[in-house]
């Protein structure tokens, strides 16, 4: 190891800045999971009965499946009946009517996390929705968005208030057949977004889900759908954050997009679970389905993620372009630093003419981490004229950590155009000699290396959220050099 | 203004510097010259602070201040520019950006403001012009595909933007062909001020003809084993290396090549 090396690994170690936990007072569910417990979560959600038997038919066959073993991925197998499938900020009665009638306690902790949940807050082109373990606190501008004709409001309030388009096209996307992950979520989802924008409206603002974990010893599986009605547009993002415990903890999602003839969804994510201790101990395994359906002709998904958090990740999104002439993109940063593992990527399965997708993901490995890109790109027999370009870069910090890249191509139509350009480099000794003679300190240098890495991703993010993921790698790298 | 005393230093246990010693004034121009694996390179990266090599006995200073117990980044500071033989590209960080870093750092440093961009902007499309490079390279990624020309006028350029007390350059001259190596020249005698010592590493004499030294050193086995004026370059020139007793198989095609050039 070089001695530039060693400063670095001293340097290496982060702080994470949300790892406070709220002193709430909570109902939790006592860990298990049977049809009991699926019952309860139904009952104390008012769910109507398709809902309840839609939960169980999940669940039922979820006990048939198995734990996926493919990934790039070690960790010892989870417990599924010592993890409570729900906890929630207790309240005196149903949701909370307005935002004053949040908790205050919980007002607090989102403003901590820099989430603002009053309307007038400095981020005001922006509507939240705040979801606290297994529940949404609250969700902001729902009136103007009403007022365009946009539904904004948590997946509980959706099955209850919407059932007819939740019926219509929840699990369309990502059946709980699909896998074993998403088949628990079906059987347990607590809550998470839903979104639906009519008919040739631009959604007058960006859409926000703020996740937090918070309880000890609880899962979160949250799920969220959006439609984008024909001609319409949305750009959503999501965020995350979970204290720091020394416990595992699981975090299972499935999110299902859904695009109509000539609309548009961005969808964007910055992720920053609790990736555990320098010894890596601790952190959220974080499990996730996130699947767009470009069903209508000339309609485009577009996925974006910063991934930084997060013990394990698990995390593929992915575009099945139907449509004629539908568009797919992905583009991804997943730094990996101390024990973190992740395997992520994207599938990209052209079926309809003419469908195109992009897919640029940047690696990002630190100290003993490991960090896997995974990614299919598959023509249908009536992908005429399809094409993908992929580009795969990976860039290594120190000499511990590692990257691995398995692009999967299949192609059942010979019109397809397949690109693919791959390259893996490190932050050398002679990159850093050279930012620090021209006077530049070692933290400085790094980030702007591996902001300079990540500049072809960052600037696909809504203009508000690139600083602050500029600003989140900045605090994930904390001074790392190879 | 530098003093070098005894200057020893190894790399991955080889010791490559074996007892330099050097006085350097304020306003001077040293030429240091010598074959292949003669220590020059080693020289300007040790006095630059860079890790990879370890000084193992041995005293540097700096305006009176001991310069190698100093972090590369505040040598840097103090006013040690490095112009690099081969300057390593930085993908996605814009020459703008990478320079303003730099400038800023040293702004904060001698408590001065940050500045703007539009400040910063002005400046750099003065001096890029200064070294004939297209202000259009400044939105283009450091070093990213530059060809070798570029990349010296590059660094002669952040020479120019940063205004150091000591620059070192390394091999400026290598792979230029004459034009470039006259727009080089002017730059760096643009540098040369009361205040400023240049310390010049080259394999060839033909440098010299542009940029004058005051002094001149020829480096062999990591000692210097003669030091004179401008006529010393001219000598080496006319007779090789051989003449000191230093093998250089190169010295022969060089003085050839630069023969035949003039």
């Amino acid at each position: 190891m070089t001695t530039a090396n060693k400063e670095v690994n001293e340097l290496i170690k982060r702080e994470y800045e949300h790892g406070f936990v709220t002193d709430i007072e909570v109902d939790t569910f006592e860990p298990g999971l049977n049809e009991d417990v699926i019952t309860r979560l139904s009952e104390i959600k008012k769910e109507p009965q398709f809902m309840l038997e839609w939960r169980l038919k999940a669940y039922r066959r979820w006990l048939e499946m198995e734990e996926p073993d493919w990934a790039h991925l070690g960790y010892e197998r989870i417990d599924y009946n010592d993890i409570s499938y729900y906890s929630a900020p207790k309240r005196k009665e149903d949701m909370p009517q307005s935002l004053d009638e949040v908790d205050p306690e919980l007002l607090k902790t989102y403003e901590r996390l820099g989430i603002p949940l009053h309307e007038h807050a400095k981020l005001a082109g922006v509507a939240v929705d705040a979801v606290f373990d297994s529940v949404s606190v609250a969700t902001t501008f729902k009136e103007p968005l009403a007022k365009a004709g946009v539904i904004f409001c948590s997946i509980s309030e959706a099955v209850r208030d919407y059932p007819e388009l939740v019926q219509k096209y929840l699990g369309t996307v990502v059946p709980h057949t699909d896998n074993f992950f998403a088949g628990l979520n079906a059987a347990v989802f607590s809550d998470g977004t839903f979104v639906y924008v009519p008919k040739g409206v631009r959604c007058p603002m960006e859409l926000s889900t703020y996740f937090r974990i918070n309880a000890a010893n609880t899962g979160q599986f949250e799920r969220t759908l959006i439609i984008a009605d024909e001609g319409s547009y949305v750009s959503y993002l999501e965020g995350c954050t979970a204290p720091m415990r020394d416990e595992n903890q699981l975090h299972a999602a499935v999110v299902e997009l859904i695009a109509l003839d000539d609309a548009e969804i961005k969808y964007s994510t910055v992720q920053n679970w609790y990736p555990g201790d320098e010894n890596g101990k601790g952190g959220i395994y974080n499990f996730v389905t996130k699947r767009a359906a470009c069903i209508g002709k000339n309609s485009k998904v577009s996925w974006t993620q910063v991934e930084t958090g997060s013990a394990i990740t698990w995390k593929y999104p992915s575009c099945i372009l139907r449509g004629e002439g539908s568009v797919g993109e992905f583009y991804s940063v997943a730094l990996t630093h101390n024990y973190q593992q992740a395997d992520t990527g994207t599938k990209m399965i052209h079926l309809g003419k003419n469908t195109t997708s992009t897919i640029i993901s940047k690696g990002i490995s630190a100290g003993k981490s490991s960090n896997v890109y995974r990614g299919l790109v598959k023509f249908g027999p009536r992908a005429e004229g399809a094409r993908n370009f992929t580009e795969c870069d990976s860039l290594l910090i120190g000499d511990q950590c590692g990257a691995h890249t398995f692009p999967y191509i299949e192609s059942l139509n010979k019109s397809a155009i397949v690109e693919h350009e791959a390259t893996t480099s490190k932050v050398s000794d002679e990159q850093m000699f050279l930012c620090r003679q021209r006077g530049i300190d070692m933290e400085r240098a790094v980030s702007m290396i591996v902001n300079g890495f990540c500049k072809d991703v960052f600037k696909e993010l809504p203009m508000e959220f690139a600083v602050e993921a500029g600003k989140l790698l900045e605090v994930s790298l904390e001074g790392s050099v190879g | 203004m530098l003093s070098i005393k005894n200057l020893h230093a190894s790399v991955e246990g080889k010791e490559i510097l074996k007892g330099i010693n050097l006085e350097i004034k304020a306003g001077e121009v040293h030429a240091i010259m010598g074959p292949n694996g003669s220590g020059k390179s080693t020289l300007a990266q040790v006095l630059a602070g860079n890790d990879a090599f370890e000084v193992t006995s041995g005293s540097v200073t700096m305006h009176g201040e001991d310069l190698l117990e100093k972090a590369t980044e505040e040598r840097a500071r103090d006013g040690v520019f490095l112009a690099f033989q081969y300057p390593v590209e930085i993908p996605g960080v814009s020459n703008l950006q990478f320079m303003r870093t730099s400038v800023n750092a040293m702004r904060h440093h001698r408590g001065e403001s940050e500045m703007n961009a539009a400040e910063f902007m002005k400046m750099a499309r003065e001096i890029s012009k200064q070294v004939d490079l297209d202000p259009a390279f400044l939105k283009r990624g450091v070093n990213e595909g530059f060809s070798g020309g570029e990349k010296k006028r590059n660094e002669i350029m952040q020479a120019l933007m940063l205004q150091p007390k000591l620059a070192i350059l390394d091999e400026t001259d290598s792979g230029l062909d004459i034009d470039a190596l006259k727009v080089v020249s002017d730059g760096v005698n643009a540098l040369r001020a009361e205040d400023r010592a240049i310390l010049m590493v080259t394999h060839y004499q033909r440098l010299l003809d542009h940029i004058v030294p005051d002094f001149v050193h020829v480096l062999a086995e990591g000692k210097i084993v003669k030091s004179g004026g401008r006529e010393l370059a001219l000598e080496l020139e006319e007779r090789g290396y051989a003449w000191l007793g230093i093998k250089d198989d190169e010295t022969a095609a060089s003085s050839a090549l630069s023969n035949s050039a003039n």
